[in-house]
């Protein structure tokens, strides 16, 4: 009974916490991006311009939802959810302590990875049923580009598989005490990063965005809440692949005097603001040099990286 | 410099001494009449036979002669076309006009000639109703095509209020929205070829990358592109009809808005061109405040478009570091002008005030200030590798075809051709001035950037000059068409009040005559062609504004590449909407 009651708990406090987290980034980017354009930002409403999520969040449940008599209804209506549930499945494997975490899955790394190929269709789908030129020309830069940045970002993270000889995330970080990942594995780190930033279509990765090019690009149809929760779901990847950077190269909840939880949290938040400092700071590539750049240059590499690591670990056990 | 015979004996030994005659003007430009029959083989001549060429052809626009009083020199016409001409072997214009006869006459095109003919001509069509034979697609460019008559025609209604009230009924509301529906068939485009179906994508008139209302038709073929339609236009607002009934003087605040991130830069010219009409000389320290506030909106234009260029590729954050510099540029203005964007501060025969107490100071921290910025943006945007690999390569051109075309200002520069006007005619006093001229090699869009960043240094180096050499002395000129007779004056004696009255109540009447001139403005070649009529009024205002014909070459300049790259293009070329449609 115990058990059931502490599995409901985290559940539920995992999904509120990160629900609340990645709205709270909302503000956080545009503070942050505020601060580095020689401006300020939301800072009106509450303190600190806090409860400026609150005011764009009333504002936008309370919007007409609109839909377009040329888009194809059902998948329209699917495609922004489809992105948010799959990151919040991600969130289940990851352990944010040693006993918080929703399941112990043994294959974690897996789950993950599938779950993020998931969210590709939300990008896709959103753009082919939205019936607007610009919206499937996004969608088709999605798909173009999720599926070269999954394939690496899949073998880009073998190596770490190999060096904790698991593919469950609990153990991954218990394999770090010695050393974080991040040093044996940093060219794995440096591509699953360029990666994560392809997954979540940040810049400089914003191809299906593509403001000044696409107009909105995948989203140029929705509104209100649906368009909501595409960009509730740009939060939530964010903080997603930061934690899982955090998990598989610097060593999760591990750290010293402060309690597991804050290590990981405060970790986690690092990588978020480099999120966020991307974006202020890097143009877009055009997308068959994104393209080329995957294929010619990450693909071969991360292979490289998974040889060399299997080798060494090979000679060395 | 131009060797023994000059260009008008040259033609009259080659066509006969009748078939040229050649019109006296207030410029230094030598103006020539052709009869219509011998016109196509005179401006076939002046392009590829005649020695040091007239590559360029700078501008091409019409005269409604019918109203017109005073032209002693000229032959005969009702309708004049006027083909301005520009040699950069020579360094000399020549303007070539061609009389018409009847109301709406008809000319053949020169299209074939010049490439870039083909939107002057529509234009003309559009304003004039004079049709030109054999043209590609002689339709409206810049009045609705819905629009009744043509707007720079004499009894063209010139206000509203003569127009009638009016009104949109539903019926015709879908009219106008039918009208302006791309059919890809009008412009020749097909939607197949063998096994390839194109996608036509219309961008604009409101999209995020365009800066303006301007609209282009891309036919696609995924994401590359096949042909580009550009319709202009939405932007037009009659600045040269409107030029026929302002007086010469309010029509100044009228030029700001032309290129509208150029402020007084817009003036200069208008101005300018009057003085030249009147015979007005300026005083040494109305040329040197003129330079430096046009040197200050040379920055202020470029910054923006810095700051739109490198988030046209996508890069967030330098738009809000550049604008916040434009602001300094403002403040500055601000304090000398009273105005910002839209100072309207040139007059005719000087400026509107003297400078204040303490504008060198702010002028003194600019220019320490913005140097160490503009470093920061090198490093940011110029130097940053996915800049580069956006812009490199990009919407190439040579020389050859930016001549042919009718580029100027920085996007002929970077094409490798060194060619400013504030050096080889210098206008205003820049003979004064110590500067260099950037120039790039490429004619790509990341030498469009290199060659404006430097400008905007060389611009400082002007500006500091002008900090040094401010000469003292009045601000406008002592001239009777340029400032009223003294106040105290008129208490004593009737005729000088009768004429203190006329010249604030009416403006000044300024002599018959023609006369342009054309300057380096932010965008390139900007130019005024006055003809006046001695009245208080222009008897015609042409325009020449360097959007026009930058905006023609975009789909020269993006065929074959890819939707990003357009964008690119459209930043690094650098337009104002205002300015392309006036």
């Amino acid at each position: 009974m115990n058990e059931i009651i502490r599995s409901l708990i985290i559940v539920v406090g995992v999904l509120v916490v990160m629900l609340s987290i990645s709205a709270g980034l909302i503000w956080l980017e545009r503070r942050m991006l505020g601060l580095w354009q020689d401006r300020y930002g939301p800072n009106r409403a509450g303190p600190f311009g806090l409860m400026q999520v609150m005011a764009d969040m009333i504002k936008i449940l309370f919007k007409e939802d609109w839909i377009p008599p040329f888009a194809d209804r059902p998948v329209f209506v699917i495609a922004p959810a489809v992105v948010v549930v799959t990151t919040l499945m991600s969130f289940a494997v990851i352990p944010f302590a040693p006993s918080i975490g929703v399941v112990n899955l043994n294959i974690g790394l897996l789950f993950f990875l599938g779950m993020a190929a998931l969210g590709v269709y939300s990008v896709v789908l959103g753009g082919w049923s939205s019936g607007s030129k610009y919206s499937l020309l996004g969608g088709l830069r999605a798909t173009a580009q999720m599926l070269s940045y999954e394939v690496f970002m899949g073998l880009s993270l073998m190596g770490v598989v190999i060096l904790a000889g698991s593919f469950n995330l609990g153990d991954i970080v218990e394999a770090q005490r010695k050393m974080w990942f991040c040093i044996p594995q940093f060219i794995g780190l440096v591509i699953f990063i360029i990666a994560g930033f392809a997954e979540t279509h940040r810049l400089p990765f914003d191809l299906p965005e593509a403001e000044s090019e696409l107009v909105a690009g995948y989203h140029s149809e929705y509104s209100g809440m649906k368009f909501g929760m595409f960009f509730v779901g740009e939060y939530l990847g964010i903080t997603l692949i930061s934690a899982m950077i955090v998990t598989l190269f610097f060593g999760g909840w591990l750290g010293p005097v402060l309690p597991p939880l804050v290590w990981f949290l405060l970790k986690t938040l690092v990588f978020v603001l480099g999120f966020i400092l991307a974006r202020a700071s890097l143009p877009r590539p055009r997308y068959d040099q994104l393209m080329s750049y995957a294929w010619k240059v990450l693909l071969p590499l991360s292979l490289l990286n998974l040889v060399v690591t299997g080798g060494i670990v090979l000679a060395v056990g | 410099m131009n060797g023994s015979v000059t260009i008008v004996e040259e033609l009259q030994n080659r066509f006969g001494a009748a078939n040229v005659s050649e019109q006296a003007t207030c410029d230094e430009f030598p103006t020539v009449w052709v009869p219509q029959n011998r016109a196509h083989e005179v401006l076939r001549y002046l392009k590829t036979e005649v020695n040091r060429p007239y590559g360029m052809l700078y501008d091409l626009s019409a005269i409604d002669e019918r109203l017109r009083a005073n032209r002693p020199d000229q032959p005969e016409s009702d309708f004049t076309l006027v083909y301005h001409l520009l040699s950069f072997q020579r360094n000399e214009d020549l303007r070539v006009k061609v009389g018409l006869k009847g109301e709406f006459p008809s000319f053949p095109t020169i299209t074939n000639i010049w490439p870039s003919a083909n939107w002057y001509e529509r234009e003309v069509w559009d304003m004039f109703g004079i049709t030109f034979d054999d043209h590609p697609h002689l339709r409206r460019i810049l009045l609705p095509p819905t629009w009744k008559g043509h707007a720079l025609r004499k009894e063209h209604p010139a206000r509203a209020t003569e127009m009638g009230p009016f009104q949109l009924p539903e019926d015709k509301q879908e009219r106008e929205q039918e009208a302006l529906r791309f059919r890809p068939e009008d412009w020749g485009l097909k939607p197949t070829t063998g096994d390839t179906d194109f996608m036509f994508l219309n961008l604009g008139p409101q999209h995020p990358g365009a800066h303006g209302a301007i609209r282009f038709m891309l036919e696609l073929d995924g994401e590359e592109i096949v042909n580009v339609v550009p319709e202009i236009g939405f932007h037009h607002r009659g600045a040269e009809k409107m030029a026929e009934r302002q007086t010469w003087h309010t029509y100044i605040p009228y030029t700001d808005r032309i290129d509208y991130l150029g402020g007084v830069m817009n003036n200069l010219p208008y101005v300018l061109a009057v003085e030249k009409l009147a015979g007005i000389e300026v005083p040494d320290r109305v040329k040197v405040i003129r330079v430096m506030m046009v040197e200050f909106f040379r920055l202020a234009s470029h910054l923006v478009w810095y700051g739109t260029f490198a988030q046209d590729v996508g890069a967030l954050s330098p738009v809000f570091y550049t604008f916040n510099d434009r602001e300094r540029v403002f403040d500055i203005v601000q304090a000398i002008t009273g105005g910002r964007m839209h100072p309207s501060w040139f007059r005719i025969g000087g400026v509107a005030h003297d400078l204040p107490k303490g504008w060198d100071t702010l002028v003194k921290d600019f220019v320490r200030y913005l140097p160490r910025r503009l470093k920061e943006y090198d490093k940011m945007v110029l130097r940053n590798r996915i800049f580069k690999a956006r812009t490199q390569g990009i919407g190439t051109l040579t020389v050859e075809e930016a001549i042919d075309w009718g580029m100027t200002g920085p996007g002929l520069r970077s094409c490798g051709l060194e060619w400013d006007f504030r050096k080889k005619r210098p206008y205003s006093g820049y003979d004064q001035f110590d500067f260099d001229i950037p120039t790039g090699q490429h004619g790509d869009c990341y030498d469009r950037a290199l060659v404006r960043v430097e400008e905007m240094r060389q611009s400082l180096r002007i500006i500091e000059q002008c900090l040094q050499q401010m000469p003292p002395g009045p601000y406008k000129a002592d001239h009777p068409l340029a400032v009223p007779p003294r106040k105290e004056r008129t208490m004593h004696d009737i005729e000088t009040l009768i004429t203190h009255f006329l010249g604030v109540s009416w403006g000044p009447v300024i002599p018959a005559g023609e006369a342009f001139v054309g300057i380096e403005a932010t965008k390139g070649n900007n130019g005024y062609y006055l003809v006046s009529d001695g009245s208080i009024h222009s008897y015609r205002t042409r325009i020449r504004t360097p959007s026009f014909a930058h905006v023609q070459m975009v789909p020269l300049l993006s065929c074959g590449l890819m939707v990003p790259d357009l964008l690119a293009i459209l930043g690094a070329v650098d337009f104002v909407l205002a300015d392309v449609d006036r």
